[in-house]
């Protein structure tokens, strides 16, 4: 470099870039200070960077990527946070675990523990469907309210958030099946348009007393066995009180027509294998006080 | 020095500057990207993940034609409260058949990278068809039209095809018979009947392991096969595939 010969611009006195388009000539001014400081602070950077941190990938031969120094993975991060978070709870989770589902609800700490848990666990988990704080929707069972389809003591929640309502892979889970029996050709539907009326009569809604009449026997043969002799319905097999004035898919004409010829069988996920066993506690224990636990 | 000042030949001749320009840039990319593609440790080895079933893959472009990933990602990422709140972060291997992912970038719904399986099928039918008779400060416009709209499934077979050709390794029978499989996961007591064993045998073994395909009726229309039981479908398998019992997370390779 040094016998090079510097091309000085006449005009400014500035050494140029020695490039030229059609005889025009770039000054070759000093970059600014603070610009090129930066610049080499970041080559220095990244030069650390790539030590202390996983950096270059698996290229063959590699078992893995570099690891760097610090042996950083975003992945053991968050498993440790999640256990942090457990531990954090764990004092508290583990007196929820031991006590019993009676005893979390008369222990004024324990309850509180657990319905703020449950709180935010049904918010999560079971509001999409029953609702926030257990409003229910049609076809989906209002929690607020002390009308059970199931068992609604406190062990018959629990039991029902483990193992779920008529789900397949839960050879546990809470079981029964209305019959189509419009659909599947068990009755006419002009036995049906009848049995709808014998429904509204037992829940005291306007019906046909004749048509009613005329299947007070066919009712006895083929739906008491589940909704009982007085249509008060059978809590062991999920089959609703029809005499209450409660309806799940509706109390109107049409409704109930539907339910009977389509049957109706909702389904609730078995929530054992995503919750673990102390989330399963507190809800039991949230949806117990949300209306009318037995 | 003769080689410096040579740079008067590229200065004066603007195709190869161009040239010239295009092969510096390129390094970069070359760099960044080129390992990757022939890495083997970039995809997660895990057990449990097949391709998509037909229904399942119809159900997909469904979900991509009316813009789910618009207000949806599928994508948990590691951090505490994603996974406290969606299940285990996602993982590579998830997407490995997803021609084109469905990451996405803006979550005006939740996540849906895990729905599979949290809710029940009805819900998921009774959702899409009014978002709001269940979740009444939902912003979700209603998809009651697919309820309506019979599955056209008549190209199936080209469609595996085209996923065959971007790496998802459909076999000549389940392309053979897709049409068959379509059936059969989606009116399993009838219609699809003959077909049910195939579809749970191929794919089944794909996965390693049982339970990974499900086939019922999905929008409690058994009479036909609308773009409600195939988008339910899909969404019902999403995230479920993976084995995480046998996942080891501690393995050098799977640290990211």
């Amino acid at each position: 470099m040094a016998n090079e010969i510097k091309d000085i611009d006449d005009h400014s006195g500035i050494e140029t870039t020695g490039h030229s388009w059609d005889g025009i000539k770039e000054l070759n001014n000093p970059l600014p200070r603070w610009w090129l400081y930066i610049w080499y602070g970041t080559i220095v950077w990244a030069v650390v960077y790539m030590v202390l941190m996983p950096a270059i990938p698996a290229l063959p031969g590699m078992g893995t990527n570099t690891t760097g120094l610090r042996n950083h993975s975003d992945r053991d991060l968050v498993a440790v946070a999640v256990a942090d978070l457990k531990e954090a709870r764990v004092a508290q989770s583990e007196t929820l675990l031991e006590a019993s589902l009676e005893e979390i609800e008369t222990d004024r700490g324990l309850q509180q523990f657990a319905l703020a848990m449950g709180e935010s666990l049904f918010g999560d988990n079971c509001a999409t469907c029953h609702g926030a704080g257990g409003r229910g929707a049609a076809g989906y069972p209002i929690l607020a309210d002390d009308v059970w389809l199931w068992d609604g003591t406190l062990d018959g929640i629990e039991y029902t958030l483990r193992h779920g309502i008529r789900h397949d892979d839960d050879l546990d889970t809470r079981f029964s099946l209305m019959p189509s029996f419009g659909r599947d050709n068990l009755l006419s539907t002009d036995q049906i348009d009848d049995l709808t009326d014998y429904v509204l009569l037992v829940s005291g809604q306007e019906h046909d007393p004749v048509a009613a009449g005329r299947v007070a026997e066919l009712y006895q043969q083929q739906c008491a066995s589940c909704h009982a002799v007085d249509g008060t319905g059978d809590r062991n097999q999920g089959a609703p009180n029809l005499t209450d004035q409660e309806w799940l898919f509706g109390g109107s004409r049409d409704d109930i027509y539907n339910t009977i010829y389509n049957a109706r069988n909702s389904h609730m996920p078995a929530w054992q294998d995503r919750l673990d066993d102390a989330s399963i506690k507190a809800l039991a224990v949230y949806v117990h006080t949300l209306g009318g636990g037995e | 020095m003769g080689l410096m000042n040579n740079h008067g030949v590229l200065e004066r001749h603007s195709l190869l500057l161009t040239v010239g320009i295009l092969i510096v840039v390129s390094i970069g990319g070359i760099i960044q990207m080129a390992p990757l593609m022939y890495m083997d440790n970039t995809i997660e080895k895990v057990d449990g993940m097949r391709p998509y079933t037909p229904l399942e893959l119809k159900g997909r472009d469904i979900y991509i034609r009316e813009g789910c990933y618009v207000c949806h990602s599928q994508m948990v990422r590691p951090l505490r409260d994603e996974v406290e709140r969606y299940g285990h972060y996602s993982l590579a291997a998830e997407s490995m058949y997803d021609h084109p992912f469905q990451w996405g970038s803006k979550r005006t719904g939740p996540d849906l990278a895990r729905v599979g399986g949290k809710y029940s099928a009805e819900w998921q039918v009774d959702h899409l068809i009014d978002p709001r008779a269940l979740v009444p400060e939902s912003i979700m416009p209603p998809y009651a039209f697919l309820m309506d709209k019979k599955l056209k499934y008549e190209g199936i077979e080209d469609r595996l095809r085209t996923e065959r050709l971007v790496g998802v390794p459909y076999s000549d029978e389940m392309i053979e018979n897709a049409k068959g499989h379509i059936l059969a996961q989606a009116d399993p007591d009838d219609k699809g009947f003959d077909y049910y064993d195939s579809l749970m045998g191929l794919y089944e073994a794909e996965a390693g392991r049982e339970g990974t395909v499900e086939a019922r009726d999905w929008d409690g229309n058994p009479d036909e096969i609308t773009e409600m039981d195939a988008l339910v479908a899909y969404l019902q398998m999403t995230g479920t595939l993976v084995d995480f019992s046998t996942y080891e997370a501690d393995d050098l390779s799977n640290r990211r």
